[in-house]
């Protein structure tokens, strides 16, 4: 049933990340690289969204009615705009910020700016030795290096700043779920406002945050699916041009349902040990 | 904890096998003709907005290439061009919708490969547009041939036979590209009009809907003359039903043939006297060729009377009398060096 996976992609992908990929691999190796743009995107969103999100928290609790409000505002907004309304606003602001014309940035040499994106030299293995791959001019684009495209910086945003105001809700609920009279009990034990924020206040509040916490992040990895929307290759992409080219819907379907499962229950495995370990070391 | 995760898995992959079980059996409906006239209406699955080959204007109502030759065949098998519910779908959604018998043909701009004859399961009936890709590009770049666009950020859209046929011309001509995908026609050419690529791929005839409908400056833009691809656009249907096969085929031949004969949606009242065998046998009065389609006399007359011949469907929807100004070329009778040739009607 999944032979044809072995047979030639055919098609071309634009981004290919880490991997080497060309038209005449087989299309399990195109479907690889959908996954690996799919992982690039999705991993360092949630880190940055778990950071931005825990800082808007922060701020909704913060004496400083300014920052309060900031705060509000902020989830307010990015909570109720439909995330590919959000994606596609980011995508064609940047494009319209991008200069038309590639630019050379003097600072660091080889790193230009173009409606391609940020190019910048990267380091390459080649049988075993490093070696810096400067970005160069060839034909009507730069090549070599690494390059950030539109497409994925736009992703990028969307994601983070999206999943950042559920997770800003996620942590300002754990924080408010630890009663006012344990963090006053510290204080008046003598502990400075940092020791019991992280000795009294976290370690409990971290047990309600977590399995909420988890749904976040599940969404945040699918969300990254609507990147198809903005032309970044991720793997609906790939896969959606795998299923036009071989007319394999239903395979291919199940072939990107199956990868989605395995992701989205290896980070619920992830999350569930992590939460196993703070829900002991709360009770004892 | 562990051992939940994985049993979690393996109903869930259970449910996605089972699931890929039941939508993996064909479903070859029977006799399509039947299913057609008890309901009233011809299914026919068209696109979801591409001017000049099926869209709805600005009343609603379709139009389109694509568009009118559905409702010849509805005029031809019903008597009435407006039986037809139109099924709007997405490049990706019109084989599993044609497949699982949710429309009876798809006349949606689709090339006919070997590929989709033969391993989807379906019969193309006819070609009712000879196309090619082409590339659309700013003047400004001051390319004047594909071979120029080295390395060059080509914006196409997903799920189209364009982008294989990117990467064959890449392959054959060492010409690298780097893609940019997008799922769909708009985001596509929003990102090249935004400069986003240096050049934007599709089918010849989608190229000149782009420059000359959605360009902010058309005279900004040419399409490159170098076409990388034939691209056979016409309607097609689910094995299995060879009598409605013929009934599809032989409509877009009438349509063709009523040019030939020089019979128009105006004229052709006019040819009911006519002395002329073939004309007698196309609009209905001498010998009855509908019956050995399973249908009545007066098929092919009702179909030109509908929509008109090939020739007029094609100006009015694509050529001098659409927006869209497409050139005949290659779509030219074979009569006058074109492509288009139906086989006698007798």
């Amino acid at each position: 049933m999944l032979d044809f996976l072995h047979q030639p992609a055919g098609f071309g992908i634009g981004e290919t990340g880490l991997l080497v990929y060309d038209a005449s691999q087989p299309l399990w190796r195109a479907l690889a690289v959908g996954l690996g743009n799919t992982l690039r995107v999705s991993l360092p969103a949630l880190v940055f969204a778990t950071v931005l999100g825990t800082l808007i928290a922060l701020a909704r609790r913060s004496v400083h009615p300014g920052l309060r409000t900031a705060g509000n505002v902020y989830i307010d907004v990015v909570r109720n705009v439909p995330l590919l309304v959000q994606l596609l606003m980011w995508y064609f602001l940047l494009l319209d910020g991008l200069p038309d014309t590639t630019l050379t940035l003097g600072w660091v040499q080889g790193v230009t700016l173009s409606k391609g994106g940020l190019s910048f030299p990267w380091l390459v293995a080649d049988h075993g030795a490093w070696s810096w791959s400067i970005p160069t001019q060839d034909g009507l684009s730069v090549t070599g290096g690494a390059t950030v495209t539109p497409e994925y910086l736009a992703v990028f945003m969307a994601l983070v700043t999206y999943t950042a105001a559920f997770v800003a809700e996620v942590v300002r609920a754990g924080l408010e779920s630890v009663p006012q009279s344990l963090s006053e009990s510290a204080q008046t034990l003598g502990a400075r406002p940092r020791q019991v924020m992280l000795r009294v206040v976290l370690p409990q509040a971290l047990r309600t945050m977590v399995p909420a916490m988890t749904n976040q992040y599940l969404n945040l990895i699918k969300n990254s699916s609507l990147a198809v929307a903005v032309g970044y290759p991720d793997l609906v992409s790939v896969g959606n041009t795998a299923v036009n080219q071989t007319g394999r819907a239903v395979e291919c379907i199940l072939v990107m349902m199956s990868i989605y499962l395995t992701l989205s229950l290896l980070t619920a495995a992830l999350m569930n040990w992590f939460n196993a370990r703070h829900a002991l070391r709360g009770q004892s | 904890m562990r051992w939940t995760t994985l049993n979690r898995f393996c109903r869930a992959a259970l449910a996605i096998t089972a699931l890929g079980a039941t939508l993996n059996a064909p479903a070859w409906a029977g006799k399509t003709l039947d299913a057609i006239r008890e309901r009233g209406k011809v299914q026919c699955g068209v696109s979801t907005g591409v001017a000049g080959f099926s869209a709805p204007d600005s009343k609603g109502r379709w139009t389109g290439l694509d568009v009118d030759v559905c409702r010849a065949l509805a005029a031809a098998v019903l008597g009435d061009g407006d039986k037809v519910n139109f099924v709007p779908l997405n490049s990706q959604q019109r084989f599993t919708s044609l497949q699982s018998g949710q429309v009876d043909l798809l006349s949606r701009n689709t090339s006919w490969t070997l590929t989709r004859d033969a391993s989807l399961g379906f019969h193309f009936a006819a070609v009712t547009y000879y196309d090619g890709q082409g590339f659309l590009v700013p003047k400004k770049l001051k390319v004047s041939s594909a071979k120029q666009l080295r390395n060059a950020q080509v914006c196409i859209q997903s799920g189209t036979t364009t982008e294989k046929n990117l990467s064959d011309f890449s392959r054959s001509q060492g010409v690298p590209f780097k893609p940019v995908v997008y799922d769909s026609f708009e985001a596509a050419f929003k990102a090249f009009f935004s400069g986003r690529c240096q050049a934007y791929t599709t089918d010849a005839s989608g190229l000149a809907i782009v420059r000359n409908k959605e360009a902010p400056h058309p005279e900004d833009y040419m399409i490159l003359p170098e076409l990388i691809s034939k691209e056979p656009l016409g309607p097609l249907i689910r094995r299995g039903d060879d009598d409605w096969f013929a009934i599809v085929k032989w409509t877009v031949f009438a349509l063709i043939e009523a040019e030939e004969l020089g019979l128009t949606q105006a004229n052709i009242d006019g040819f009911r006297i006519s002395p002329s065998p073939s004309i007698q046998r196309f609009v209905g009065t001498g010998e009855d060729m509908g019956k050995l389609l399973g249908l009545d006399k007066a098929w092919s007359y009702r179909a030109v009377k509908t929509v008109g011949n090939y020739g007029e469907i094609y100006e009015r929807n694509v050529g001098s009398g659409s927006m869209l100004k497409l050139p005949r070329g290659p779509n030219r009778l074979w009569s006058q060096g074109g492509l288009m040739y139906a086989p006698p009607i007798r």
